[in-house]
């Protein structure tokens, strides 16, 4: 079916959805280079977005599969939210169990979590530069006409990262010059090659093409990390509730030792050379020459940060990355605390309803997800945007729409004076020649991811050197047991946990009853950033970023993936999974 | 680790492989599948002049997780020659097949996306592998899972039947895994699930399943031009013909009845036996043990947790409670 439609009367072909006079309907599914699925559909006019729907078109129904089963075993279920972003769904259920329970951990744990979790920001953020939104900037076929001599000319006047001759980049080029002679571009076919919103220079096309290769092999070297300490990734199997399954045992074979220590600092340290000198060095190259996307995709302005990685325990007061919510953009001034009751879920253009009607939201603690598909019938061309148009449920706090994500932690973090963050992001800015407020835009949010990276791969060390420091001086405990018997619980309890996933703040709530499940609820990243509108009509912050995006070419609309990758859209985390009362769906059923 | 040997011998940079990694690479071939060190050459003859194996990957009900397994391709280093390792993913996908529709992954979005499956379609029917990750939902007429306006199950409908051979990679994809978990709310199943009668399929589960054995699979589908032996869920013996119990690096603890009996105890950092603790080593049947994960790095009971079972059929409901065992000593 057709891509683009380009009404005559104002109205569009299947539903009758008006369209204004002279705009036209771009339907981008799949949007691809995302974890899910993901649909977009716009209206531009003379040349610019004016008005956009953001779509999940994909539903699991984790809520009901959940309840009644054991919460010290629902990790392993909602780890399986996601396996892109995988371990953050981990830690923030056992973190929901703990918090329900009373349940302290081992300052071990802490330190196994804390690790694995930054590791799965650096090990995302670089796939997600190079794999994911690399390709939107750089075009693949430009870099055929590369000359290898001035790329390496290019890379070595950024970077002293050693590949960097004039026969590697003709290597390069020539393995490339392969796949196009031999008629299957594969994964590069049908890309918007060509297409005058790509800038950049055949040589620094070639350096981003031979990065994109290279961070291939470096991200499955890297992640060997989450083998060390979890057995494998994705998916790391090693959480528990009360703490970890990988022992600490300086003289045991399977078990954090002195050779797990040495081979964790030798890969945070291959971390941080190919950070420093690719990941950061291509970011601040690309970004130079698309300064002006620091006036598109503002979004809603509002943003929050559940905050992460504890110094103590679970205790949120501990955290390393603060907790904070900021209104209109204000980065003048302190973020305001977090107070979680201000958290409600609409499901007025989501494909839900409500017990008590569709129009007041729930907090995720008392909510429900009852699927009630109104959408058209597959096969389909457009969605009723007028009516609901998604499997993704709109939070909102206080009844706002937030953005959430690194830029959001980084601004929280910058706002509360955190040092670090503060000389990274303004030596960032310094290197482009912008000003803060540059940040709260498409170019911003790449901005800030690589200044998120540069901040995490730098903080590992030390929690490596905690956990040695620990293991020497003989505190090996990783587990606290004391309530790991369902017999020692509560008839009832309740608690949530929050982490902060690469793509945002993601919040677990659990109610526990009788040693069991009786209900789960996770509201994620991409829910707050990819929602639809709310019970107001205020839209979310995809569909906020991109009204006045401008439209080149409406049949080839790059500038729209770009604002979209730059929030990193994780879709089968966001679709809301869990149901507060379990209630039957009423729907066809297989059982087996 | 290679990437280390990478920077200091740029002359490595990214050349196409030398001849001596890639016989390496054969004979572990050779050893995943279980086949005699005769068949190494006949597996390198064939990888060598075999045009590169156009791939359709869908992705429906899914975590992409098996994606995810996908990219950790080719790390396995050979423990008998430091620094020889699998041809990396970056070969694979340059020099042996072609993945020409993967949605994660791919250039394309919207109809440039389509018009690259729809080239293949065209161009190479009855030539083309199709990988299926994630399940197919059926309830609603299949609302619950839509790209491009059309659901998961007529985008099976129409690619499948028409490929050389579909592999179902992981649990999802296999039975429904996660989706199809009791009550099943949207009516997830597996590929044979909801194509029955598919010829030519290949199921790998797990979750994800490991990206070794989907490798091995392919080369032993350019190899030999048939499918690897399976079992008659159309799991290849190769991977799923071993029980983990009887294999497992810590089966002597078993029999000398040295047990884990709590998180963190001496068993437990002393790497015992985690059958008490709910390990479903005993009820699985998978390579794990063999080939292990992420370079042969480790696996979930080398790093002190429980085997949960996920190679078996519809195991977040068979093999749960995870922290009990079934009994099945």
């Amino acid at each position: 079916m057709p891509d683009i439609y380009i009404p005559i009367v104002g109205k569009d072909s299947s539903n009758g959805t008006p369209i204004p006079p002279g705009s036209s309907r771009i339907v981008i599914d799949p949007l691809t280079r995302i974890e899910g699925h993901l649909r977009i559909e716009a209206n531009v006019e003379a040349g610019k977005v004016t008005d956009a729907w953001s779509a999940s078109t994909m539903f699991r129904g984790i809520e009901t599969i959940l309840k009644g089963r054991d919460p010290r075993e629902a990790w392993l279920f909602t780890q399986r939210i996601c396996g892109v972003c995988t371990t953050v769904h981990a830690i923030s259920s056992v973190r929901a169990v703990e918090d329900a329970l009373g349940i302290t951990i081992p300052d071990n744990a802490r330190l196994v979590r804390n690790l694995l979790e930054a590791a799965q920001f650096v090990q995302d953020h670089v796939i997600h530069f190079f794999h994911l939104h690399a390709l939107d900037w750089v075009d693949v076929v430009s870099a055929l006409g590369a000359d290898p001599a001035q790329t390496s000319a290019l890379a070595r006047s950024i970077s002293p990262w050693p590949n960097s001759s004039p026969e590697y980049f003709s290597g390069v080029r020539s393995r490339l010059q392969g796949l196009v002679d031999s008629g299957q571009l594969s994964l590069f076919a049908n890309g918007y090659w060509g297409h005058p919103a790509y800038i950049l220079p055949a040589e620094g096309n070639l350096l981003a093409v031979a990065h994109y290769l290279e961070a291939l092999d470096w991200q499955r070297e890297f992640i060997k990390f989450h083998a060390l300490l979890g057995g494998k990734n994705p998916h790391p199997q090693t959480y528990l509730v009360g703490g970890m399954a990988i022992p600490v045992n300086p003289a045991g074979n399977r078990a954090i030792n002195p050779q797990v220590i040495a081979q964790l600092r030798g890969l945070i340290s291959m971390a941080t050379d190919f950070v420093t000198q690719v990941y950061i060095p291509d970011l601040k190259l690309i970004a130079s020459f698309y300064k002006d996307w620091a006036n598109y995709g503002a979004g809603v302005g509002n943003f929050l940060s559940y905050g992460d990685f504890p110094s103590s325990g679970n205790d949120p007061n501990s955290y390393w990355l603060p907790r904070g919510v900021i209104f209109d953009g204000n980065i003048g001034v302190p973020s305001q605390p977090l107070d979680q009751q201000q958290i409600k879920e609409f499901v007025t253009r989501s494909w839900y309803s409500y017990s008590a009607g569709d129009s007041n939201g729930l907090h995720p603690s008392v909510g429900e997800t009852q699927p009630t598909y109104t959408g058209p019938q597959p096969p389909y061309d457009n969605l009723n945007v007028d009516g609901k148009y998604s499997w993704l449920k709109a939070p909102r706090y206080n009844g706002n729409p937030m953005e959430v994500g690194p830029l959001a932690r980084m601004l929280v973090a910058y706002t509360n004076g955190h040092e670090r963050v503060r000389a990274l992001v303004n030596e960032m800015l310094g290197a482009l020649g912008l000003g803060p407020e540059a940040l709260i835009s498409t170019l911003g949010r790449v901005a800030a991811r690589g200044i998120e990276t540069s901040l995490v791969v730098e903080q590992m060390g030390t929690w490596v050197d905690q956990l040695e420091a620990n293991m020497n001086s003989g505190n090996l405990a990783i587990h606290n047991g004391a309530l790991w018997d369902p017999s020692t619980w509560p008839a009832t309890a309740s608690g949530w946990g929050t982490t902060e996933a690469p793509r945002g703040a993601l919040g677990h709530w659990v109610n526990i009853a009788n040693g069991k499940i009786e209900n789960y609820q996770t509201v994620v990243a991409t829910t707050w950033n990819g929602s639809p509108r709310d019970a107001a009509g205020l839209p979310g912050p995809f569909e906020a970023a991109l009204i006045g995006t401008p439209i080149a070419d409406p049949a080839r609309p790059v500038e729209i993936l770009r604002t979209i990758h730059a929030f990193d859209p994780c879709m089968a985390c966001s679709v809301h999974l869990v149901d507060a009362r379990g209630k039957p769906l009423g729907i066809g059923v297989t059982v087996h | 680790m290679s990437s280390q040997n990478d920077r200091s011998s740029e002359s490595a940079g990214r050349q196409k492989i030398t001849r001596r990694s890639f016989l390496k690479f054969c004979s572990l071939m050779a050893a995943t599948l279980a086949l005699p060190t005769k068949y190494v050459s006949q597996i390198a003859k064939a990888m060598s002049t075999a045009t590169r194996l156009p791939v359709i990957w869908l992705e429906f009900q899914d975590c992409t997780g098996d994606s995810e397994s996908f990219l950790r391709a080719g790390s396995r280093s050979d423990p008998l020659q430091p620094g020889v390792t699998d041809p990396g993913l970056v070969d694979l996908l340059l020099d042996f097949i072609s993945v020409e529709y993967h949605e994660t992954l791919m250039a394309p979005s919207g109809f440039m996306a389509e018009k690259s499956l729809n080239d293949v379609l065209e161009k190479y029917p009855n030539q083309y592998i199709c990988i299926v990750e994630g399940a197919i939902p059926q309830a609603q007429g299949g609302v619950y899972c839509t790209i491009r306006g059309r659901t998961a199950l007529s985008i099976a409908q129409q690619v499948l039947p028409n490929a050389l051979a579909t592999i179902a990679i992981g649990s999802c994809a296999v039975d429904g895994g996660l989706s199809a978990a009791l009550p099943n709310p949207t009516g997830a199943g597996g590929v044979l699930d909801t194509i029955p009668g598919l010829a030519n399929l290949v199921n790998l589960p797990g979750c994800p399943a490991n990206v070794v054995n989907l490798v091995a699979t392919i080369v032993y589908m350019v190899t030999f031009n048939t499918l690897p032996d399976m079992d008659s869920s159309h799991r290849p013996y190769f991977a799923y013909g071993t029980e983990i119990h009887e294999e497992c690096e810590r089966h002597d603890y078993y029999e000398e009845d040295k047990f884990v009996l709590a998180w963190g105890d001496e068993g437990h950092k002393n790497g015992w036996c985690l059958y008490r603790m709910g390990c479903k080593g005993p009820d699985t049947r998978a390579n794990c043990w063999q080939v292990k994960w992420n370079g042969s790095t480790s696996w979930d009971i080398g790093a002190g947790h429980g085997c949960i079972g996920c190679t078996m059929p519809h195991f977040w409901d068979s093999m749960t409670p995870f922290y009990q065992s079934l009994g099945n000593e």
